[in-house]
């Protein structure tokens, strides 16, 4: 055993007394009403308590459950020491999205559940400190990189495509981004929402991503308007995929083409990036009932939920098959969706939307549910309890139970081998089936959250690089006197 | 940003603008379409390519001003900029030797039909055009759809010009004569594609329509799109906008297509204030 000398016993010990540090959030009576955001993080006094709780273990567990492996206890100190310029330039020797992934990570499973001071029940909440560490750091241009003269083409600007773009930059590449939309951000931009994180945010994050060199292309659709072999022929050397799961899944039950019922991905693409939630001020409109079911238990059915209530609908419940304990989403959004008055109707299955003969939803018939053994993700399987169907009405329904990958890049590119449901098959370096193809994030199976996107995304960057400086090797003979950065 | 280099008034409120596209314009192939948004706070709509021109790296559009959008849109001038063009969408026209083929349009589908019977005729077919629209005034491009038929008939609803009466009325005159065909191709409103559709299920020709649903992303990513074919869900922007006529429930689509009846009028209202 260490023996502790007098003086770090006294260190600990006066770290034990600070309290946790609340995260405060709006009163809900006043955000349900716009779309500003709902957290209000920690304010400097408080970060800086929080970050003096942090014990610096001398093997952190944090740094290892980190899956983009953030030197935790480092930033942390440096906050501690209202050190901020050098806290946010610690966690962006891995993370360039600090503002993005302080807000949405599910830092409960992860750091924070690694943390010593969770037996204790009172984790640091490192969210929050990293969260806090963007926002005070300053938006400046930064000293133009040296081009190492090779040139990387990225498809998609999401958490994958961003993240790769930043350490392909940082690298010395020469990186365009090929976003089909008209804004970039992916997700972060037409799926989670301004109340959890705000347009600025990701505006500022997008700054950082330009100051580092990165071109983004909009409106443009690899697939469609240029093909992988295109970009080829454009001279880029290499190509990351990082063109997520975009494409809505529905139930395949009766009445789900009804007027009135919306995948999550319509309505939240309505609301957030064509911003319909300022209609007529923008010209998109978008539909909300006054009774609203939305279906499914993770991130995108909660965001559904809590936006449809900020539109003025009247009673929103989530029906999910699963017990409460099942949900995927992330367990601040669960308590936030319920604190604002989303009612939760658990074990129940929609079997069958019900319409008028003006063709719009009326009702949403339902089956309950128990669990059963298990399944292969490890939750208990539910199954329908015969005979208990029962209906509610409603007048909106959002179908909020997953993505799958948008066929548009593989459907152009018989190279690239995809799964049966149409995910690209990388290997464990992040390498595709097409040569000089890399892919990460929602469009290969497994990631489903924005740091599996980014620490995928960083995976395949280090052997772009590896690859690439291999191949330079081979034509060193011929080229000498090319001087890599790293 | 996508220059405006040409600007035509066709008629009664359509109108065409030719844009400096050349990614788009190499790529198009006939039946296909783009996605633009014309200012920051603007909808994405759909348009049908009219035209393209790989050499000149230009693609024309033809559109109709029903709604704030394309009213905004014909506003601008040459010189102007669209601000977001994406493209070219949806999967290409099936243009094969059919024989003879019928090419049913109506309204501004006119335009949107021109590249897909420009197509077939180049490929070998033998091409009828019907034509129709409610009057003489609202009728377009039918100098440059002689140029690519072998017949062409016109209907128009108060008889302006051509035969009184509707698209319809001609096709099932020519298919009553026992005029063989091998195909027919519909575009234009829902509903008119929907009596076409029921004509020639009867006859049992082959009929392809080119639906026109609401659609935001046009990429696949949203669903707004879908319609019914064959009882099955289909994504129009990706999978189409071209399917089997006789299998598309046209009922469900013309409902879907007047979800924001309401909200269409309010955004065009406040339009109309903004600019009187
Ligand atoms: C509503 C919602 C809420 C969520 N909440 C959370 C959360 O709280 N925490 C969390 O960790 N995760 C959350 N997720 C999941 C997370 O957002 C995703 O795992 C993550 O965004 C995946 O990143 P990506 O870069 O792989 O893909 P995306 O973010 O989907 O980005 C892909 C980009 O590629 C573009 N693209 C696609 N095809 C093409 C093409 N052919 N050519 C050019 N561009 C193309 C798309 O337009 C898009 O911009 C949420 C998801 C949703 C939908
Ligand atoms: C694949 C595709 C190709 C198209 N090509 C063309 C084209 O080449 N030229 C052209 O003029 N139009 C075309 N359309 C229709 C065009 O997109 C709509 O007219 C346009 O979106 C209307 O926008 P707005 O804001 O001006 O009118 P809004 O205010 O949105 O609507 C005004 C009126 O138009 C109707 N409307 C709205 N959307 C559509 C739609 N998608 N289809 C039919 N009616 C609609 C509404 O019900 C309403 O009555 C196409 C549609 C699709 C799906
Ligand atoms: S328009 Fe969004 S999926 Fe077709």
């Amino acid at each position: 055993m260490i023996r502790m000398s007098d003086e770090s016993k006294k260190h600990i010990i006066s770290k034990y007394v600070i309290k946790k540090q609340k995260v405060s959030t709006r009163p809900v009576a006043e955000r349900i009403k716009d779309f500003q955001e709902v957290s209000l993080g920690l304010n400097k006094e408080q970060a800086i308590l929080e970050a003096n709780r942090c014990l610096q273990c001398p093997k952190p567990k944090c740094i290892v459950s980190c899956p983009i492996g953030i030197d935790i206890p480092k930033f942390i100190r440096c906050i501690a020491n209202e050190n901020f310029e050098d806290a946010i330039n610690k966690i962006r020797e891995k993370n360039g999205l600090a503002d993005v992934t302080g807000r949405v990570c599910p830092q409960e499973k992860l750091c924070q559940a690694a943390c010593v001071l969770a037996n204790k029940d009172v984790p640091i909440t490192i969210g929050a400190l990293e969260r806090f560490a963007a926002d005070v750091s300053i938006d400046k241009e930064i000293k133009a990189l040296k081009s190492n003269g090779k040139k990387v083409a990225v498809i998609g600007s999401g958490p994958a495509g961003l993240t790769a773009a930043v350490d392909l930059a940082i690298l010395g590449y020469e990186v365009t981004i090929y976003e089909a939309f008209h804004e970039s951000g992916g997700v972060l931009t037409y799926g989670i929402p301004a109340f959890r994180l705000p347009k600025e945010v990701i505006g500022k994050a997008m700054r950082y991503v330009k100051y580092l060199g990165v071109k983004i292309e909009k409106n443009v659709i690899i697939g469609k308007s240029l093909t992988l072999y295109d970009l080829f022929e454009l001279g880029y050397d290499c190509i990351f995929i990082g063109s997520g799961a975009g494409s809505p899944k529905f139930l395949h039950i009766l009445g789900e083409n009804l007027n009135g019922v919306y995948s999550a991905n319509e309505f939240l693409t309505r609301c957030n990036l064509m911003r319909a939630y300022k209609f007529p001020e923008h010209s998109t409109p978008v539909y909300v009932g006054k009774q609203v079911a939305v279906i499914g238990g993770g991130n995108v059915a909660m965001d559904s939920a809590r936006t449809a209530l900020r539109l003025g609908a009247n009673d929103v419940r989530i029906v999910y098959r699963r017990s409460e304990k099942e949900m995927p989403a992330r367990i601040e959004e669960v308590k936030n969706t319920k604190d604002e008055g989303v009612k939760f109707m658990t074990l129940a299955n929609p079997l069958k939307i019900l319409g008028n003969n003006q063709a719009h939803v009326t009702g949403l018939e339902c089956i309950r549910m128990e669990l059963g053994e298990p399944d292969t993700s490890g939750r208990r399987r539910p199954v329908e309890v015969k005979g208990s169907n029962f209906t509610i009405n409603v007048d909106m329904v959002i179908v909020a139970i997953g993505q799958k990958p948008n066929p548009i890049i593989s459907r152009t590119t018989p190279e690239l081998k995809v799964d049966k449901e149409g995910y690209i098959i990388v290997d464990d370096r992040g390498r595709t089936s097409f040569e000089k193809v890399w892919a990460a994030g929602d469009i290969v199976p497994g990631p489903e959250t924005v740091i599996e996107a980014m620490s995928g995304a960083k995976n395949a960057v280090k052997d772009i690089h590896l690859y690439m400086k291999r191949r330079e090797e081979k034509e060193l003979v011929l080229n000498p006197v090319l001087a890599w950065k790293f | 940003m996508t220059p405006i280099i040409e600007k035509k008034e066709l008629s009664l409120g359509i109108k065409s603008l030719t844009l400096l596209s050349p990614l788009i314009s190499k790529k198009s192939k006939p039946g296909q379409f783009v996605v633009l948004r014309v200012s920051e706070k603007g909808e994405r709509i759909p348009l049908t390519i009219a035209d393209a021109d790989s050499k000149k790296g230009t693609i024309k559009i033809v559109f109709q001003e029903v709604g704030k959008t394309t009213k905004e849109l014909g506003k601008l001038a040459i010189g102007d900029h669209i601000l977001d063009l994406v493209g070219p969408l949806g999967t290409p026209s099936d243009i094969n030797l059919f024989g003879r083929v019928i090419v049913v349009a109506g309204g501004v589908g006119i335009a949107e039909a021109y590249p897909i019977a420009k197509a077939l005729k180049k490929q070998g077919n033998k091409v009828v055009t019907i034509l129709g629209a409610r009057n003489k005034d609202l009728l377009t491009m039918t100098g440059e759809m002689r140029h690519v038929s072998d017949d062409l008939f016109i209907t128009t609803d108060d008889g302006s010009v051509g035969r009184k009466g509707l698209v319809t009325d001609q096709l099932k005159e020519l298919l009553e004569k026992g005029m063989n065909v091998d195909r027919i191709i519909t575009i234009g409103p829902a509903i008119m594609m929907k009596a076409v559709s029921d004509i020639t299920k009867r006859f049992r020709i082959s009929t392809v329509a080119s639906l026109n649903p609401i659609m935001i992303d046009a990429t696949g990513m949203c669903g707004a799109c879908r319609v019914s074919i064959g009882g099955e869900t289909k994504f129009a922007c990706v999978d189409g906008p071209e399917f089997d006529a006789h299998k598309v429930d046209f009922d469900q689509l013309l409902s879907r297509l007047d979800m924001y009846k309401n909200s269409e009028k309010i955004s065009d209202h406040k339009c109309r204030l903004v600019n009187d």
